[in-house]
């Protein structure tokens, strides 16, 4: 019995639910976004490759509903501080150097191809070249866009500074006190 | 050199912070009208299907 593709669909929401996230910055903007995008990938499931990455497939049929709508409604003003801060109250900046809500504000402020791209290949796993495709752009494209994003956050958020590093990351955290412990 | 690139301390602060942002969000719960969806659609097909008969 060959595996109907569209029950794969549901392993997918979380992430694609995060992407329309990072890329509206608007929680129920973002939802319409997903919702609109199962809808499309249900009826258009017949165009899904089996043995392919259906989560890129997924992201692309998102991203392009998104700028296809932004272009529609250039005027509507992204909610910057709502869902995307949202967080702000339960996570007290106790981080030092790299608060997550700094974070959070600068990564909001970055054009949104910028945006797009780190979450495609800074937190989602993606390659270079997946980026490219999934975006319709050159390599080269993605890799200018993601210095530029990187460069700016790094700008924003002072890290290029001198002085010590601060680390948040809780498995380097993890590796820096056990490399502390061995050296004692 | 370009302008345009980080320091590599930069950027791997900057990605581990990338992941913890998408992680965070992808942790969060689904709102119900998404949870539904997939049922709904399922339910409009095998509605549909019967319909053509």
């Amino acid at each position: 019995m060959i595996a109907d593709p569209r029950d794969e669909l549901v392993n997918h929401l979380p992430a694609l639910r995060a992407f329309a996230i990072s890329l509206t910055r608007n929680g129920s903007t973002a939802d319409d976004m997903v919702q609109d995008t199962v809808v499309k990938a249900w009826t258009n499931i017949e165009k899904f490759e089996p043995g392919t990455n259906m989560r890129a497939w997924l992201f692309t049929i998102l991203r392009n509903t998104f700028y296809s709508s932004r272009r529609k409604a250039k005027r509507e003003v992204a909610d910057v501080d709502g869902i995307f801060t949202e967080n702000m109250a339960e996570k007290p900046a106790h981080d030092g150097h790299l608060q997550m809500t700094d974070f959070r504000t600068a990564f909001a402020k970055l054009p949104d191809e910028q945006r797009e791209t780190l979450i495609l290949v800074g937190a989602s796993g993606f390659s270079y070249e997946e980026a490219a495709a999934m975006c319709d752009v050159a390599v080269g494209t993605i890799k200018s866009r993601a210095n530029r994003g990187r460069k700016r956050l790094a700008e924003l958020m002072h890290l290029d500074a001198d002085g010590p590093v601060e680390l948040t990351d809780k498995v380097t955290i993890a590796v820096v006190a056990n490399n502390g412990n061995s050296a004692f | 050199m370009s302008n345009d690139t980080p320091s590599e301390k930069a950027r791997l602060q900057i990605d581990a912070n990338l992941k913890r942002v998408f992680r965070e969000q992808e942790q969060a719960e689904l709102p119900d009208r998404l949870k539904d969806l997939l049922s709904k659609l399922k339910a409009q097909d095998t509605k549909g299907q019967d319909g053509n008969v």
